[in-house]
Order: C-alpha cells, then structure tokens, then sequence
C-alpha cells in the first residue's frame, strides 16, 4: 500500500466507499457503501480492481488532488467536468496520470455523485467488514469522517501490469438524466388511497434540501394511507416509506435498518444508481414495473459491468 | 398419522427485486419472535440469500435472484416455517440500572392516572425480550410493555433526546444509544453503553435476549 493522491482540496463531501457492510444491520449499523454501486465497480473494473474495492464518492463538486506517483485512475458517475493538469479527461476510461499531476473538476454538469477508482483499489480504515466511511460512528474509510486537506489517498500495489485507455461504452452507461425511478409495488401499498397511488406513480415529487445518503425526502402531494402503524421491520436500499403526514421517504445508502411506516413502493436495484445521481432540488417520478421487467434490467446493467471484466 | 405440523401463515411479498419480507404475524409476541428468528437463522445458511434479519414478527430477506426466483424462496420460507421451532434458549439476560427521572414522567404517570412511582414499578416488573435491534446502531425495541403503561407515542418529537433515555411508547421501551431525534416518552436515563463501536459486535443487544430494569439513585 502506497500514498497515491494528496487531498489539495476535498470538495464538498468526498469519502471511501466501497459494497458496504450488509452483515452489520444486525447491530442495527447502516449497511452503507458506494450510493451508485453500477458507477462505483466502473471505476474499479476499467482499471483492472475487483469491483468491491475501494474508491472515492465526491458529491456535488469534485476534490482537487495531486498524484505522488504514477497511477492508473478512472472517473465515472457524475459528470463534474474532470481535468487533468487543466486538459479535459474522459469519463469511464481507464486513464493513467504521472507524479506531479493534478486532477481537478471544473464543475458539474451533470448528476450528484462522482466516483474515482484508483489502480490497486483505494484503502482505509475498515470497520466491520467493510472501509466504506460512516460518518455517523466516526469509523471506517478515512478514520471515519470525509477528505480533508492534507489527506494521502493510499492504493494497494497493483500486481499486474496498468492498462490505459479501457472505456465503457457510450450506451452501456447509465441514462442519468432520466429521472424516472422503476419501482416495484411495496408490501404496504394497499394502504394507500386509490387516488395516493395513482399520485405516487403519476406525479412529479421534488427531493428537498435535507436529502442526503441516509434517504430523500421527497416534496409534492401528500399521499394518503390508512391503517394502525407497523411493529417495525428490518429495511432496504430502495424502499419508499410513507411517514404520517403523507411525505414519502426514499432510503438510500445509509439508511435506518428498521422502521415501521408503510413500504408503499421499492426503486429497483437497476434504477438506483440513477437515484444515486440525483441532487436536491431535482424532480423525479416512479414508474411502477413488474418483478419481470426489474431482473431484465438488472440483467443488462450486470451484463454492461461484466463487458468490462 | 401426519406428521405434526403447527399452523402458520406466512405471507410473502416482494421487498424491490432482490429482496422480499416474510411475515409470520403482526402482533407483538414473543412466539412469533421466536419463530422470526428461527426461519431467519435458517435462511441465512442458504447460498442463495445473501442476509437475513429478524423483526418481530417478520424476516427481510436479501437473495440473489441469479441463483433462486421470488417464487421458489417463497416455497422455501413457507417450507422452513412449517417445521416447529426449536426449542428456544432463553437469551441473555441484562440487567440495566435507569435513574427515573426523566423529563416525562410525570406526564406519563397523569396520562396513565398513575403516580410516577407506580410507573417505576410497574416498568421495572417484567423480563422485556429484544425483538429487534435496528433503527440507529444499538437500539433495541423491548417489550411488551405492562398494558397500564400502554401509550401512543408523543404528538411532537423531540428534536435532541440525550443518549442513554429510557423510553416507552406503544406496548414497547428501548434505550437511546446515541443522542438523536425521537419521539417516545422519556422517563429515565441508563449509563449502561448500548453501542461500542470499536467492540465486536458494537451493539449490546442480540434480538432474542432478555432485558430487566432496575432502579438505582443519580
């Protein structure tokens, strides 16, 4: 393991991530990792590391580092206009930089989250299973909080010889900028109304400002539902709850492992990456589809990731 | 003779398409909490499911859908909860000391038309079972609660409860682990640790384990 990138600049919330720790909602710890995991194993996978490795998740802007020795990197998620030395740098393209070089961001242009895999894979701290950062117990990652100026990114040693130039393919890439999120029909959605259904995948709802990893709160009409509150059950990635008051709630990476509102909708897993990308402020609607059509395109993301191994 | 086989029904429904959520029954009950656990033990030696947590009265379950459909893991689960279960092992037991004092008390105790110190007696009288640990890192929901003590929860949550608050709402109580959000009624404070991050495992609380409060002076 070796310093790869010092941190010039950390951008708005930079912090490592990699699968998350699925085995910790026991201890009712957040299963965390990558919020764009189809973005997140590109950026490993064009650049030879296993896809569970780690690498960075900047939000909003983009950090500014500086290699400390020559390696191999790969952009992908969100476009925040990538540089390096000042020279506009493909997105999900094995690319390598030099000692001495810098890879900054010259803003967003698209989408919320940007990924940067690091040949060797990115390490830190791991915590229970897992190096992706928890900011909420101060573990994993980079000793558990985001990137902060002065930080050495390390990579493992990479044992096979840097390949650049591996490209994932223009329509092999995820469509972000289709802010329809596919959902399944969620295990309480009989408690809705007939008219909070038809709104729930009909209207257009606005993620507002307090939207963060943990979830999105979601802004538009207020849905009605009936029935006594749920002894609480354990929860996944993906579920839409409806708190009383009628504002759904869609989990995202960091959520809480166990609630007890109704689950009226579930994103499914090939439409999350897509939510992964989204910012507050943005408009979104769910489109409801069948088990059937959620495998196929889970089928074909998967097929898109395996293009690259 | 069939062999024997307790009645159960289990519902199965699709939670997305990797995930789905068996439920055994919706009220609070330790059997069904027994019964949760088990199935949820068994699921998770299955190479097919990738994580399987217990609730109280339901299992989330987590699978590959590359190695088994919805369907056929649904005829699995309604196979597995069939069998009896086995005969439970009580859980640990932990004793935890609560100064009862909290910034509730006294209205829970006019709420319920009892004094404060009946609260206090009557939260201390049961062994509460853990029949689920989530929500933030250590919590546990703990129940059932003596029926005298049955309330909804508060109209208006708090913005900031301190770490280490007893609480009580519905038919259940719990421990904050962390300072936090929360809307139970606060009726006392616990220095017991619930959540060590740097321990393994960090939470304190296993679902199946036993819970006994006691009182004791600041």
């Amino acid at each position: 393991v070796r310093a790869a990138l010092r941190v010039k600049e950390p951008g708005l919330l930079s912090t490592i991530q990699d699968l998350g720790r699925p085995q910790a909602v026991a201890a009712g710890v957040t299963p965390g990792g990558a919020m764009d995991r189809f973005a997140h194993s590109a950026a490993n996978l064009l650049i030879g590391n296993n896809r569970s490795a780690g690498t960075l998740e900047c939000t909003l802007t983009g950090p500014r580092l500086f290699a400390e020795r020559s390696c191999l990197v790969a952009i992908t998620g969100a476009d925040f206009a990538p540089r390096i030395n000042g020279e506009e740098a493909p997105m999900w393209t094995g690319v390598a930089v030099r000692e001495g070089d810098e890879i900054t961001f010259a803003g967003r242009r698209s989408g919320a989250r940007a990924y940067i895999g690091v040949a060797g894979g990115v390490v830190g701290d791991r915590w229970l299973g897992s190096l992706s950062t928890n900011l909420l117990a101060a573990r994993g990652g980079m000793h558990g909080r985001a990137l902060a100026v002065g930080d050495l990114v390390s990579a493992a040693d990479q044992e096979l010889p840097d390949e650049a130039g591996r490209s994932l393919a223009g329509d092999l890439r995820p469509q972000y900028s289709e802010h329809t999120l596919h959902a399944v029909i969620g295990p309480h959605a009989d408690r809705l109304s007939a008219g909070a259904r038809d709104a729930l995948f009909g209207e257009t709802f606005t993620l507002s400002h307090d939207s963060n990893r943990m979830g999105y709160r979601l802004e538009g009409s207020s849905l009605e539902a009936k029935g006594d509150e749920l002894l609480s059950f354990a929860l996944v990635a993906g579920a839409v709850q409806l708190p009383a008051g009628g504002r759904p709630i869609l989990l995202m990476a960091d959520h809480q492992t166990a609630g007890g509102y109704p689950v009226v909708a579930v994103v499914v897993s090939a439409s999350m990456p897509v939510a992964a990308q989204l910012a507050p402020g943005d408009e979104v609607r769910f489109h409801e589809v069948s088990i059937e059509t959620a495998l196929r395109m889970r089928a074909a993301q998967l097929a898109a990731l395996e293009s690259l191994i | 003779m069939p062999p024997q086989r307790s009645a159960v029904r289990v519902r199965v429904q699709p939670l997305g398409d990797t995930a789905l959520i068996a439920e055994l029954g919706s009220r609070l009950d330790t059997a069904l909490n027994t019964r949760a656990i088990a199935l949820a033990a068994a699921l998770k030696k299955r190479r097919d499911v990738r994580q399987a947590v217990a609730a109280h009265g339901t299992v989330t379950v987590q699978f590959d859908p590359d190695q088994i459909t919805l369907e056929a893991l649904g005829l699995a689960i309604r196979r597995l909860a069939t069998k009896r279960p086995p005969v439970e092992e009580p859980g640990r037991l932990h004793r935890i000391p609560v100064v009862y004092d909290g910034p509730d008390l006294e209205h829970v105790a006019a709420e319920l038309r009892l004094s404060p110190e009946q609260v206090i007696a009557l939260h201390g009288r049961p062994i509460y079972r853990v029949f689920l640990v989530g929500f933030v890192p250590g919590w546990a929901y703990l129940g059932p609660l003596p029926d005298e003590l049955v309330l909804p929860r508060r109209a208006v949550p708090r913005t900031q409860v301190p770490a280490g608050s007893v609480a009580i709402a519905g038919q259940e109580t719990g421990i904050y682990p962390l300072a936090s959000p929360g809307g139970w009624h606060l009726i006392g404070r616990t220095t017991v640790r619930l959540f060590v991050p740097d321990s393994d495992p960090p939470s304190l609380f296993r679902v199946g384990d036993r819970v006994k409060f006691f009182p004791t002076s600041p």
